[in-house]
């Protein structure tokens, strides 16, 4: 595995090299214009961030080692639950410590990091900013700044059977939910499709309930907050949103077992061959394309963009982005390795390993990757018409809102006016309250 | 030194019943000594919790910063605020707050009595079986050394939609949704990882009575039961006792197992640690340490209830005598004699 | 019970037995069965793996999660806190049971009230603290704040078996010229071996099982716990859970703890036992 990482990396280690070494050598690389904080220090620092799942992100700090051996990056690894990794990193900010040095930030912390000062603003010029996807940039400002570099994103697809959909004679999959309903019906009649429910997302409560009503409410032209973060959702859009998933429970377009279910939950149904089709992120891909005995769908399905009311819908965007421990030391090292990790090389590389959603244009369209990846293009579709979850600095309190009305709603125990009603209230009082 | 070692020595069944007419020797200079042997463990106590209680009740009367809108970033210092949190906690907030607080009350209840009565009936099975005991012994250890955040996620899948238990009921609950069956499963899943905690400490009390004692039951004609009831219950009541209340401190506490089980923020599971929990989380200290501060005093006030009903079997001896010592002391007189 | 046929009386006591067994080893039985299954279908409901398959052990054994140095440590922190809590819970657990001193019922009390305070409200204090003693990554830092839990419950233990005590024996083992602590390690100690060790195991498996201070107070792998690096497993993206790994980590923290404490009882109340006879 190690021998295959460093070949890998050579190739990849050519390219960023100078571009590393530019970042690195300049004297330039520690100060940053215009009467910003400046960075200064060299010396070793810390990466810190959840177990990446590739295993890639070890032999990316091995090479930096190697070429910085007085500026030494040490991985310090969290737990995998996204609640422990954000307290940790709390902790660490309050003690003020100097033991992390740069943080993988969720997409959503960035504004309370950035609103606490536990990152510090970062030096926008000299990132490659332009060559990104724009929504992806979005989910590293916080009022205009630069406070967290887009690393990795995210986005939902739809997956779905492309062998039933062919059998029940649709030639393309769904853009609307009308349309994604009326296959449903046409597939569930052929014998093959005996018992099997229309579609599912994530509706436990956790944020991946909120992932799903944000994208639902998107999808049908509401928003959920705007962008000073104000609340509205108690327009008629978001209560179309709210009551497509509503209506999907009570007419069994979702199985009612739905609303226990995280990502993993969807993707073993629709393995199972339970479902035709399933909201997911792009990790599940080369999941379900791998041959199996378990596995019914491994070569008969795709994605597609999300539905959405009256065309193609909205995604919600996931991902981390890098940050800058404001209580940290080096930071001129730190801004460096950064500037490696986040490099369209080391993209390419990490990529190339395991799933996921680059940040960077050009690797979308690359051949190579779109023949490891095939979702790639309709990701960036994806990404392309995504709305970032709501941008406030207590996000916590938010998400904790939407997930309990959205979960009230979806249980049948509030109607969805009701539910959207008090969400607003709520949503209003907070936002009063900052 | 070798009457010590004789069971039967009829001084090893007496029970500090009877005025002890030894004290005066016993005692002197106790209190010296006393201290001198109390004061480690109170110093390492003042050290990792007074010290940060301390803390806590002063991080109570802070509220949380706010955001200045110009800058946009949150101000520096903690607004302090009185007791404003704790008016929050139980105005505002007190839905939620009654709401957790029931759930923990009931909570504790029942799987503090499930885990008394099977971790009792565990500890006399055990007791029994000679055959067979290091199996016992070894299994009942399983559930207890588990991590609780493992056997969290193994009970989370037990109780999965697909999971062994609808599989094995036949039946479809969605246990991880709103309902009795959300406080069910995690009923099941503590009293399952807890009732060896009370069945170890039980046995070991068991393990201590003098056989004796049961022979001489035995010759005055008393059943079963009554053997039940009026000696083994009355000589494992300290060692019960102790694991009773210890097993409720920790179930007033309760929430890993509510969390990982069924999640965050379910209504039906809502414990009072995880509204603290759940402040603290959303970087409101101050509110987190108010929760901290109304639980610690209602787990307290339950500590000291307990001390107080039941002192004179755990502190000892100031405490009323004890009807059940009865048959001891009859029993005492009759080996004598 | 005398009504009762010795025949029935054993079948009655094997059932009791059986039961026991079942109940609670059909749980972990599932996290056995669990932890064998492949990946692909970890989450089948089958009673035995279709496939048997090792992965799981594998991967956590592997050398970069190491969890073999993690279970090691365990070992180390939850070993120096049982010592240290019963040496302190034995010297105040004899006061309490033997001595006659004012505020005993306070200080028991303040005792038990140590233990109340949720962990989530003194982890940061106490990080500050240590932060400033430079404790950060060190076993110490793990070791005594575990007191906060572990101690009151030993010193209550101890109290209760110490009180079960016959006090006539140390008395008789005095007047034959014993000092007062003689007395107490010859008679008392191995009368109360059944309590001591259930005491050192009940300490063991608290100090062993804590999470959220390991956690807090340390950030170099070689000084993590296990229960600490079984939260840093993951799957093969950040949305799988690592269930088969866990289960296998679960499986591996669970069985050594167990035979060490079975080999343990039987060398510790042999021992114990054997001192008292000289």
């Amino acid at each position: 595995m190690k021998s295959r990482t460093i070949r890998a990396l050579q190739g990849a280690g050519a390219a960023c090299a100078g571009l590393a070494a530019l970042a690195a050598c300049g004297p330039g690389g520690a100060t940053t214009a215009g009467g910003r904080p400046t960075f200064e220090g060299r010396g070793p620092i810390t990466y810190v961030a959840g177990k990446d799942a590739s295993g890639s992100i070890q032999a990316v700090i091995d090479r930096w080692n190697k070429r910085h051996p007085k500026e030494k990056v040490t991985f310090v690894q969290l737990p995998t639950d996204p609640d422990a990794q954000r307290e940790q990193m709390i902790q660490n900010a309050q003690t003020k410590s100097d033991a992390y040095t740069v943080l993988a930030l969720d997409a959503v912390w960035t504004s309370e990091f950035a609103a606490h000062r536990w990152v510090d603003r970062l030096p926008e010029e000299q990132f490659p900013l332009r060559q990104m996807l724009k929504p992806i940039v979005e989910t590293g400002k916080y009022r205009g700044g630069l406070y967290a570099l887009p690393f990795s994103s995210d986005g939902g697809m739809l997956y779905y059977r492309t062998d039933l959909l062919k059998k029940a004679g649709i030639a393309e999959p769904p853009a609307t939910w009308a349309e994604m309903k009326a296959d449903c019906a046409k597939v569930k009649r052929l014998p093959e499709a005996r018992g099997m429910s229309c579609y599912a997302g994530q509706f436990q409560k956790y944020e991946g309930l909120t992932v799903n009503f944000a994208e639902a409410v998107n999808s049908a032209g509401g928003v959920v907050t705007d962008a000073k973060g104000n609340p509205h959702v108690d327009t008629p859009q978001a209560k179309r949103g709210l009551d497509f998933l509503v209506n999907s429970f009570k007419d069994g377009t979702i199985p009612r077992d739905a609303v226990t279910y995280q990502e993993e939950d969807g993707r073993r149904d629709f393995q199972a061959g339970k479902l035709v089709f399933l909201r997911n992120w792009p990790y599940a891909y080369p999941l379900m394309a791998q041959k199996d005995d378990a596995n019914k769908v491994a070569g008969h399905f795709r994605a597609a963009p999300l539905p959405g009311l009256n065309g193609p819908g909205a995604s919600s965007l996931g991902g981390h982005n890098l940050a800058l421990s404001a209580s940290a030391e080096n930071k001129a090292t730190a801004i460096d390795f950064m500037k490696f990790l986040a490099s369209q090389e080391i993209q390419r590389f990490t990529l190339s390993r395991a799933p996921g959603a680059p940040t960077y244009d050009a690797l979308y369209k690359d051949p190579k990757l779109v023949k490891q990846y095939p979702y790639l293009p309709t990701l960036k579709q994806s990404i392309l018409h995504a709305v970032p979850r709501p941008r406030v600095f207590r996000y916590g309190d938010v998400t904790a809102a939407i997930q309990q009305q959205a979960y009230a709603a979806l249980t049948g125990s509030t109607s969805s006016a009701q539910a959207l009603k008090d969400l607003q209230q709520t949503l209003r009082q907070q936002a009063a309250g900052e | 030194m070798v009457t010590t070692q004789n069971p039967a020595a009829p001084p090893a069944l007496s029970l500090p019943a009877t005025p002890p007419r030894r004290r005066p020797r016993a005692t002197s200079g106790s209190g010296r000594l006393a201290a001198l042997l109390v004061s480690p463990t109170l110093l390492v106590l003042a050290v990792v919790v007074l010290y940060p209680t301390i803390v806590a009740l002063k991080d109570s009367l802070y509220g949380t910063p706010g955001l200045n809108p110009k800058t946009g970033f949150v101000n520096e210092t903690d607004p302090f605020v009185g007791l404003q949190n704790y008016g929050a906690i139980f105005g505002a907030a007190g839905a939620r707050f009654w709401n957790a607080f029931w759930n923990t009350t009931f909570l504790t209840a029942t799987t503090v009595a499930l885990e008394t009565v099977i971790g009792i009936a565990m500890a006399l099975i055990m007791h029994r079986a000679f055959q067979g005991r290091a199996l016992v012994r070894a299994s009942i250890l399983v559930p207890w050394a588990i991590p609780t955040a493992v056997s969290g996620l193994l009970w989370r899948w037990i109780f999965n939609s697909n999971g062994v238990a609808n599989a094995l009921t036949g039946q479809h609950i969605l246990w991880t949704t709103e309902g009795f069956h959300a406080k069910l499963a995690v009923i099941i899943a503590d009293v399952w990882k807890t009732a060896p905690f009370i069945g170890l400490l039980v046995l070991a009390g068991l393990q201590v009575i003098d056989k004796e004692v049961y022979e001489a039951a035995r010759i005055d004609g008393a059943g079963a039961l009554r053997q039940f009831w009026n000696i083994t219950l009355p000589l494992v009541k300290p060692a019960l006792l102790v694991a009773v209340l210890f097993r409720t401190l920790d179930a007033l506490r309760m929430f890993d197992l509510p969390y990982i089980l069924i999640g965050a923020q379910k209504t039906s599971v809502e414990t009072l640690s995880m509204l603290a929990q759940d402040q603290a989380a959303n970087v409101r200290f101050g509110p987190a340490a108010a929760y901290a501060v109304i639980l610690f005093v209602y787990v307290f006030l339950i500590a000291l209830a307990f001390v107080r009903l039941l002192g004179a079997d755990v502190v000892g001896d100031d405490g009323p005598a004890r009807p059940r010592r009865r048959w001891r002391s009859h029993r005492r007189t009759e080996v004598a004699a | 019970m005398n009504t009762l046929s010795p025949k029935l009386r054993k079948g009655l006591l094997y059932a009791g037995v059986a039961a026991v067994v079942a109940y609670c080893l059909a749980p972990f039985y599932w996290m056995l069965v669990s932890s064998l299954r492949r990946t692909s279908d970890i989450f089948a409901n089958s009673p035995f793996p279709t496939r048997l398959s090792f992965e799981n052990y594998l991967a956590v054994l592997d050398p970069s999660e190491s969890f073999t140095r993690a279970l090691l440590n365990s070992v180390v922190v939850a070993g120096i806190t049982t010592a240290v809590a019963l040496v302190l819970a034995t010297f105040t657990a004899y006061a309490m049971a033997r001595l006659e001193f004012r505020f005993k019922r306070l200080v028991l009390t303040l005792i038990i009230a140590t233990s109340m305070f949720p962990v989530v409200s003194i982890v940061v204090p106490l990080l500050k603290m240590f932060v400033d003693f430079g404790w950060i990554n060190s076993y110490q830092a793990m070791i005594v704040p575990s007191m906060s839990f572990t101690l009151p419950l030993a010193v209550w233990n101890l109290t209760a078996f110490f009180r079960q005590m016959p006090q006539e024996l140390e008395h008789a083992a005095m007047v034959d010229g014993c000092t007062r602590g003689q007395a107490f390690r010859r008679i008392i100690v191995p009368l109360a071996a059944p309590g001591m060790f259930t005491t050192a195991i009940i300490t063991f498996i608290a100090a062993w099982n804590e999470f959220l201070i390991a956690l807090s107070m340390t950030n170099k792998p070689e000084m993590q716990t296990a229960p600490v690096a079984i939260s840093k497993f993951s799957g093969a993206s950040q949305f799988e859970t690592p269930f088969g790994s866990q289960m296998a980590a679960g499986v591996l923290v669970t069985i050594p703890l167990v035979i060490m404490v079975l080999v343990f009882q039987r060398r510790i109340v042999a021992g114990l036992t054997a001192g008292a006879a000289k």
